[in-house]
């Protein structure tokens, strides 16, 4: 009796997120699904669901997930050693560290993203300097690695954080155990190591993945109008051509996408605990 | 482990206060207040200041970066914002979509300081000119670099010369890109002709690989900062353009452009119309006309203005008050309804998507 009371208290603390989840997470959704399953004429259809098989969706579709997909590994190989570096240091210098990750995080991501537009262009820092030691300009901007690179400066702290909690909870005597019993560092990484901390990878893998396979920002600001992602259809559709219906049909495909990625990382992820927030 | 939490959650939390902390709290029906929506970069900020002072009503004022964010926000609802000041072709759609509130001229008796030139262009898009008073106008052409573009420019053909790969800057925004193929084609902006449009896509493809950008604010700084050789902008930042890098010129291409004009006009249901219509009429006098001309230095089509306030110099400008009879195929945007919009912007995705 008295621990129910005290469920149902603490429940009441959950109020104002539920009050929030409602408002800005389950009926805008709802309205997506509404708008993306309904034809201008009110009627139900599964037109602007499909209309994701016209050539110029479709690649548009197929651009996203290879930038995304690019910037995810990207994203990894550079977490990973980071990572595994940052563990084995003093909590002094670790926090020190992860601190210096977290500060271009309070900065508006616009901001930055603006800041590598002028870095990158012709004319910009990166080529002004290259051009004074006496090396040719680079063609960076508006291409579609100038995208994956702006993605990868954005989204890579969502990639180490999960997986530096991961390394941190695995117990320091399972890989004393490992040395004991003969396993070299290579070998200790691999069978130890990286099992123990798959949960914080596919949790990393899909907080950069769908964030890139959405993203629509930063490849208008990097990728000068000529690289269209699918996130620029959905945009472009509500805002210049005001297709509500059009631009939720395609974002159920997006949608769709997402809800694999989550069942396929709930699979890799049975115990729960690789979660990162 | 708890600090790296704490600090994400500290992260996050700034992150989303930036975010939220946008809005602003003035009470949409409250008498002394009058709501503005206008282009981004497009008053001088002091004629706020002494439009407050004058008549004692509260500006809130918003800006917008095309007409196409604009029309769908006040399309949800009219009465947030009093005065809006949109381009010809999308006051033209608003007018279809009842939008507008009718002008009373006898509350504006400063509006026969816009030359009469400008209510005729007018009458293409506000038939009668019931609806909307000329605020400024201009043409659409090439801005170039004069030492690096060795041949004269005249014309479109000037965007699709090898010669200046990724050196050419487009315009984003879809009729305005379209301006160009089309008139290049010798047909008319305002097409509805698949063929036509197909004809202007395949050239813009190929165009496509020869393209730095398609930009629509930032064709001014890439031009001034040299960072493109030659740019499709409008007239009146290609004034600021040469004004601010001498190496620049402007030119209205000879197989003919459009000319806009954009005017203010009051949203239908507009709660404070008394106080839209004296911004309006504050916005017509000469000397209001002549602040905002420096400020945005774009064509006035106010004569008062022209003839009182500018001195012989400004008025000698070529670029900013060019003998427009001398050009042929000066065309109006007209809306072309949903129809036509979506097929614009299908064949803009198509040639987005090439690549």
């Amino acid at each position: 009796m008295k621990n129910n009371r005290r469920a149902n208290s603490f429940a009441l603390f959950g109020m104002p997120y539920y009050f929030w989840a409602i408002a800005f997470i389950i009926i805008p959704l709802l309205l997506v699904l509404y708008y993306g399953l309904t034809s201008e004429a009110g009627t139900i259809s599964l037109e602007n669901v499909f209309a994701i098989a016209r050539p110029a969706h479709a690649k548009a579709l197929f651009l996203s997930v290879l930038l995304s997909v690019g910037c995810t590994v990207v994203c990894l190989l550079l977490a990973y050693p980071l990572c595994l570096i940052m563990v084995n240091r003093q909590k002094a210098q670790n926090s020190f560290l992860l601190f210096m990750l977290i500060i271009p995080m309070w900065m508006n991501f616009m901001l930055r993203t603006y800041a590598w537009q002028s870095l990158l262009e012709k004319h910009g820092v990166l080529n002004t300097f290259l051009n004074t030691i006496g090396l040719p300009s680079l063609h960076l901007i508006n291409t579609p690695g100038a995208i994956i690179f702006g993605m990868v400066y954005d989204f890579l702290p969502f990639m180490i954080l999960p997986i530096y909690n991961a390394l941190q909870k695995i117990d320091p005597n399972l890989i004393h155990a490992a040395h004991d019993l003969g396993a070299g560092f290579w070998q200790t990484l691999w069978k130890v190591i990286l099992p123990l901390s798959m949960p914080g990878i596919i949790s990393g893998i899909t907080m950069v993945f769908v964030p890139g396979l959405t993203t629509f920002v930063i490849s208008a600001l990097l990728g000068g109008g000529k690289v269209l992602l699918i996130g620029n259809v959905i945009e472009q559709e509500f805002t210049q051509a005001y297709d509500w219906h059009l631009g939720s049909g395609l974002s159920l495909v997006l949608l769709l996408f997402i809800v694999i990625n989550m069942i396929l990382s709930s699979v890799f992820d049975r115990e729960g605990n690789g979660g990162l927030l | 482990m708890k600090s790296v939490k704490s600090l994400l959650i500290l992260g996050l939390t700034l992150l989303g206060a930036g975010t939220l902390l946008t809005g602003c709290g003035v009470d949409p029906s409250a008498e002394d207040v009058l709501f503005v929506y206008n282009a981004g970069e497009y008053l001088d900020p002091d004629v706020i200041d002494l439009f407050e002072e004058e008549t004692g009503i509260k500006v809130v004022y918003d800006e917008f970066e095309t007409n196409e964010i604009m029309f769908p926000k006040v399309d949800a609802d009219p009465t947030q914002y009093d005065v809006i000041c949109p381009s010809d072709y999308m006051i033209e759609r608003m007018l279809q979509n009842d939008m507008l509130e009718p002008l009373n001229y006898d509350l504006l008796p400063h509006a026969i300081n816009i030359d009469e030139t400008y209510y005729e262009k007018s009458n293409a898009f506000d038939p009668g000119n019931k609806y909307a008073i000329p605020y400024f106008w201009g043409t659409v052409g090439i801005l170039y670099n004069t030492e690096a573009v060795e041949e004269e420019v005249t014309g479109w053909d000037v965007l699709w010369n090898e010669k200046y790969k990724d050196e050419i800057l487009m315009q984003d925004s879809i009729r305005d890109l379209y301006i160009v193929p089309l008139k290049k084609l010798g047909y008319s902006l305002n097409s509805m002709n698949e063929n036509e449009l197909k004809e202007a896509t395949d050239l813009l493809i190929q165009q496509k690989p020869l393209v730095q950008a398609y930009v629509v604010d930032e064709v001014r700084d890439k031009m001034i900062g040299d960072e493109a050789l030659i740019g499709v902008i409008y007239s009146g930042e290609a004034e600021i353009c040469i004004e601010a890098n001498e190496k620049l010129d402007y030119v209205i291409p000879e197989e003919g452009t459009n000319i806009w004009i954009d005017a203010w006009v009051i949203s239908q249901g507009s709660r404070h119309k008394e106080a839209a219509h004296q911004w309006i009429d504050f916005l017509c006098r000469a000397d209001i006309a002549a602040m905002n001309f420096r400020y945005v230095y774009y064509s006035t089509p106010n004569r008062a203005c022209m003839e009182e306030e500018l001195d012989e110099e400004e008025l000698e400008n070529e670029i900013l008050f060019p003998d427009i009879d001398q050009y042929e195929n000066l065309e109006t945007f007209h809306y072309l309804g949903k129809e036509g919009d979506r097929m614009y912007f299908d064949y803009w995705k198509e040639l987005k998507s090439v690549y």
